[in-house]
């Protein structure tokens, strides 16, 4: 023990804090966790945080900018811009949400076929996911939703169409994958059926970057959901929601808030989801996760 | 003989100019859970041309000592202390412009994964002139020459070609000869070889290991090779480091510390290998030191080895320094440095007798009747087509093998990587269904059965996998792998007797209860290798497939699961095809020895006389490939190079597979395919010249 009194110091860089550690490998997956949490709360809580309306409309309050009475100004209809942002938020929300998780257990066992079968059935689902990927998701989610007419509910089924192929051919791959591991081997040496080995082996083992897709695409079909509203689909009038106001307001270049705040809301969300996708997909990486 | 003198004078010179000092180096990993001491002071030094082996298990600190020296270490690890000196010069303050023109110029590394050190998109070409013009000596047009050059000296057939290619197109050994030209690429005085063998086969690391060797010898370049394997260590070093717990623990020429080690590790480490040229018959157990490393966050204050030393003595609480011995043998140990010898080898413990579970379900056989029976077994995949109109091509994994097995024996399969054993394993385990051929198992054909008819017999045959981090679900806790196969077969009627019966396979493989509600993750190889074990004995069965169990394990571990699957076999009568690429191991453990070439089988003989009297040219050269932990008998030994490499499976070559690499072969070996014929009782070959190699 006496060479600890004999070493030389060098010269090193020091050496980061336990706590600036953390925040570098979880700071941004947590902002992105908060972000989303304030979102469900104000969702859930929008007739407690606005005394206004969303759907109130009054002529003689049309245009107003930003003022104590209406904080984020009111619409060509004067209606309350934040009371229609809070509504506004459970409809996109709970639309990205809805969509990509049934995208993504549609895709899922799509891809689970495919990779199980092999052979005749699984290049014919694998040759369908690349039909519908060929075409651009919105356009594609457009002419559905055009052909099925306006509404949240037809929009969603538009949207969930062009969304599945692309769970479909991950999950695919990832169980290809597991399916040659030694401990899917061990468990057909067992003596375990098929299903079983799908269900009790392989899936808990690929759900990792099922989940990731999962979280960052949460964002992606909310700006999808918005985009196909402010094209005049999505939702019926009066109901708020954040791509549709945005459209309202793009015209109203003198009244910036009509349009920015919703614009804003849907970046901030779209953001948030993307920390926490980035987030736990770094965790999940045991390479990342050791650092 | 030749070797012995060049050590010397080095060693002479040494105290003038050693072209590497390294003194009480530390290097440090500032972790969440606390700084991991992995090198905690170790110094050594290297003379110009010198061999010089390190040598210890996984996380002793070996590999973090070799990066260090080039600092080539990541965040969060930082060499804390201590020096590093290279031809003079201070390494471990260097800017990276002076490292940068130190690596590679006067330092080489070669790494152990051949796969990944090689970029997948350049070509060899690019990659071998690049290491050369980065230091700026030679022009474009000379290097290129010089890397046709180099690539012939690693002994690459047809180098103008080679450099042609990308690195995907070449195995592992040629790949590993790439990184060797790439090393020598500017003459380094000092190459770093960190287990470059490990993931070769024993052919081509005899083939990779005499090259280090020459070229140590021709161009005088000082080797450190870094090695778990102290056959590997001693076939190329003339002087050994050995590392515990991130320390120096002995140190001293090759040939002292094989035949005397002074510390109980060394012991240990050299006791633990089964010994090719050195069977006893009876002796089936070998020795091993119980528990593992310590902590390298809380290392202990006293000796770091005492707690798993068989030779404690109350001093060793205290910390031992790292004293010379003998002249140039060092070692941190109070027993030895107090005069007091090891023993040569400790009696080996008999068996523990618990009482047994019954594993005799229904018909069972008498030991030597015959449990398993393959006859003409093949197994080809198809390869995917190339093109529309390409035809479909075949490897031809398994091509036609014959093989017995008999209740309570165990049969060991051997072959290079690529020969079949694996595939042969999972046909008679029928996770692969064999193209043709029949596999009787108990009496019964199941080469064609349906999963649901093989069922039942699953309880019979069960398997242990090579990888013990991909072998078990890393979702599930230790009760749930072991509670699976007990509820599916019935084998438990109740939650009780389920939970009851998993405590008593835990005990059965050496494992504490506790480990039931754990997750493989929190286990070592060796513990989760026991896992695997007690999965494939929760059901009870006569057969285990064992599909190189111990290949990715330390030698002590090794050492501990050969121990074990005896133990087991001598307790439940168990009968074993045992996979392995390691022929000391297989010779271990084997009564009898089945020697696989590309798909067919060349040689299968008891253990003993395969050994002593191999017919096959094939089965001499892997016997006489493998190393020997014993210098003197290293140089005894004459080594028969085995050129090349295997033929690909693909085409394999008509008459016998072996007559391209065989230097004995004659026009017959082309045209006809050798029979198996029984030279001696239980002696098969498939050779048309048996014996005349």
């Amino acid at each position: 023990m006496s060479a600890a009194t004999t070493v030389t110091p060098v010269a090193f860089e020091a050496v980061p804090s336990k706590r600036r550690r953390w925040l570098r490998r979880y700071g941004l997956a947590s902002a992105g966790a908060v972000i989303i949490l304030s979102w469900i709360m104000v969702a859930v809580l929008a007739p407690v945080l606005t005394w206004h309306a969303p759907d109130l409309v009054d002529v003689t309050q049309r245009l107003r900018p930003p003022s104590p009475s209406h904080w984020l100004g009111t619409d060509a209809l004067g209606r309350d811009v934040f009371a229609r942002l809070l509504y506004g938020s459970r409809i996109s929300l709970s639309t990205g949400i809805i969509v990509v998780v049934l995208a993504a257990a549609f895709g899922t066992l799509v891809g689970g076929v495919a990779a199980y079968a092999r052979g005749k059935i699984e290049e014919l689902i694998m040759r369908i996911t690349d039909l519908v990927l060929c075409f651009p998701p919105i356009i594609l989610a457009l002419a559905i939703a055009a052909a099925l007419g306006i509404g949240a509910v037809n929009t969603i089924i538009a949207m969930l169409v062009v969304w599945w192929p692309k769970f479909a051919r991950l999950a695919r791959s990832l169980i290809i994958v597991q399916r040659s591991q030694e401990y899917v081997e061990a468990a057909v040496v067992v003596g375990l059926s098929p299903g079983r080995i799908l269900i009790r082996h392989i899936l808990p083992n690929s759900i990792g970057p099922l989940i990731v897709l999962v979280t960052l695409d949460v964002g992606n079909a909310i700006i999808t959901f918005a985009g196909l509203s402010f094209l005049g689909l999505g939702v019926v009038p009066p109901t708020p929601e954040w791509g549709s106001m945005v459209s309202e307001g793009r015209e109203l270049i003198e009244q910036w808030w009509v349009a920015a705040f919703p614009g804003l809301a849907i970046l901030t969300i779209v953001v948030g989801f993307n920390f926490l996708g980035d987030g736990i997909r770094d965790w999940l990486d045991p390479k990342s996760r050791r650092r | 003989m030749q070797e012995t003198t060049q050590v010397n004078q080095p060693a002479a010179n040494s105290i003038a100019k050693p072209i590497l000092e390294v003194s009480d180096l530390r290097t440090q990993f500032f972790t969440d859970a606390g700084v991991v001491r992995a090198v905690d002071g170790v110094s050594f030094t290297v003379a110009a041309g010198e061999t010089l082996g390190i040598v210890g298990e996984s996380g002793s600190g070996k590999t973090v000592a070799a990066l260090s020296l080039i600092r080539l270490l990541e965040d969060p690890a930082r060499i804390v202390s201590g020096e590093i000196r290279f031809l003079g010069r201070d390494v471990v303050n260097m800017s990276q412009e002076e490292l940068r023109e130190i690596r590679g110029d006067g330092i080489a590394m070669v790494f152990q994964d051949p796969m990944t050190s090689l970029n997948p998109v350049l070509k060899i070409a690019r990659q071998l002139a690049e290491a050369m013009l980065v230091h700026g000596r030679l022009d474009e047009q000379q290097a290129l020459e010089r890397s046709i050059t180099l690539l012939g000296r690693m002994g690459i057939t047809a180098p103008e070609r080679a450099i042609e290619s990308y690195p995907h197109q070449f195995s592992g050994g040629m790949r590993q000869r790439v990184m060797l030209a790439m090393g020598f690429a500017n003459e380094p005085s000092l190459l770093i070889a960190d287990e470059p063998t490990t993931a070769l086969d024993v052919t081509i690391q005899a083939q990779i290991l005499d090259l280090i060797a020459e070229l140590n010898r021709d161009f005088n370049t000082a080797i450190v090779l870094i090695s778990h394997d102290l056959g590997v260590i001693a076939s190329v070093c003339a002087r050994v480091v050995v590392m515990y717990a991130g320390e120096v623990v002995e140190e001293g020429p090759t040939e002292a510390i094989l035949s005397n080690p002074r510390h109980p590790y060394t012991w240990a480490l050299i006791n633990a290998v089964p010994r090719i040229d050195r069977h006893v018959p009876g002796q089936r157990r070998l020795v091993t030191i119980e528990g593992t490393p310590p902590d390298p966050i809380a290392h202990p204050p006293g000796c770091r080895f005492a707690a798993r030393c068989p030779f404690r003595i109350d001093k060793c609480t205290e910390h031992p320094e790292l004293l010379e011995l003998a002249p140039g043998a060092k070692a941190r140990c109070w027993v030895t440095q107090s005069g007091n010898p090891l023993p040569s080898t400790r009696a080996p413990v008999p068996a523990q007798a618990k009482a047994g579970m019954d594993h005799g379900a229904g018909t069972k056989l008498e030991r030597g009747e015959r449990m398993l029976q393959l006859r003409g077994v093949v197994k080809h995949f198809p390869l995917p087509k190339r093109g529309f109109f390409g035809k479909r091509e075949m490897v031809h994994a398994v091509d036609g093998v014959d093989l017995d097995v008999a209740q309570g024996e165990t049969v060991g399969l051997v072959g290079e990587s690529g020969c079949g054993k694996s595939t042969l394993a999972r046909v008679v385990a029928r996770i692969h269904q064999p193209t043709a051929g029949e596999v009787v198992f108990h009496g019964q054909d199941i080469a064609n059965a349906a999963q649901s008819r093989i069922r039942p017999l699953r309880r019979r045959m069960q398997m242990v996998f090579q990888d013990p981090y991909a072998s078990l679900n890393p979702r599930m806790t230790v009760a749930d792998i072991l509670g699976e196969p007990l509820r599916l077969h019935k084998i438990t009627s109740s939650e009780v007797e389920t939970q009851k019966h998993i405590g008593e396979l835990l005990d059965v493989v050496g494992l504490s209860p506790k480990a039931a509600v754990r997750y493989p993750h929190e286990f070592s190889g060796g513990q989760r290798q026991r896992i695997s074990i007690a999965r494939a004995l929760s059901v009870r069965p006569d057969f285990i497939i064992a599909d190189e169990p111990i290949s990715a394990l330390d030698v002590n571990i090794q050492a501990q699961i050969i121990n074990l699957l005896i133990d087991l076999q001598e307790r439940f009568g168990l009968t074993y095809l045992f996979i392995a690429h390691d022929l000391a191991v297989v010779r271990h453990i084997s009564d009898r020895v089945v020697v696989l070439y590309l798909g067919r089988v060349a040689e299968v003989a008891p253990a003993d006389k395969l050994f002593a009297e191999p017919l096959h040219p094939y089965t001499r050269y892997l016997i006489s490939a493998v190393p020997i932990p014993d210098a003197a008998m290293e140089k005894m030994r004459k080594r028969l190079p085995l050129q090349g490499e295997p033929p690909s499976a693909l085409d394999p070559p008509s008459g016998c597979r072996f007559r391209t690499r065989c230097p004995i072969a004659k026009s017959i070996c082309a045209e006809v395919v050798p029979p198996m014929i029984e030279h001696r009782p239980g002696h098969f070959s498939a050779c048309h010249f048996p014996g005349q190699f």
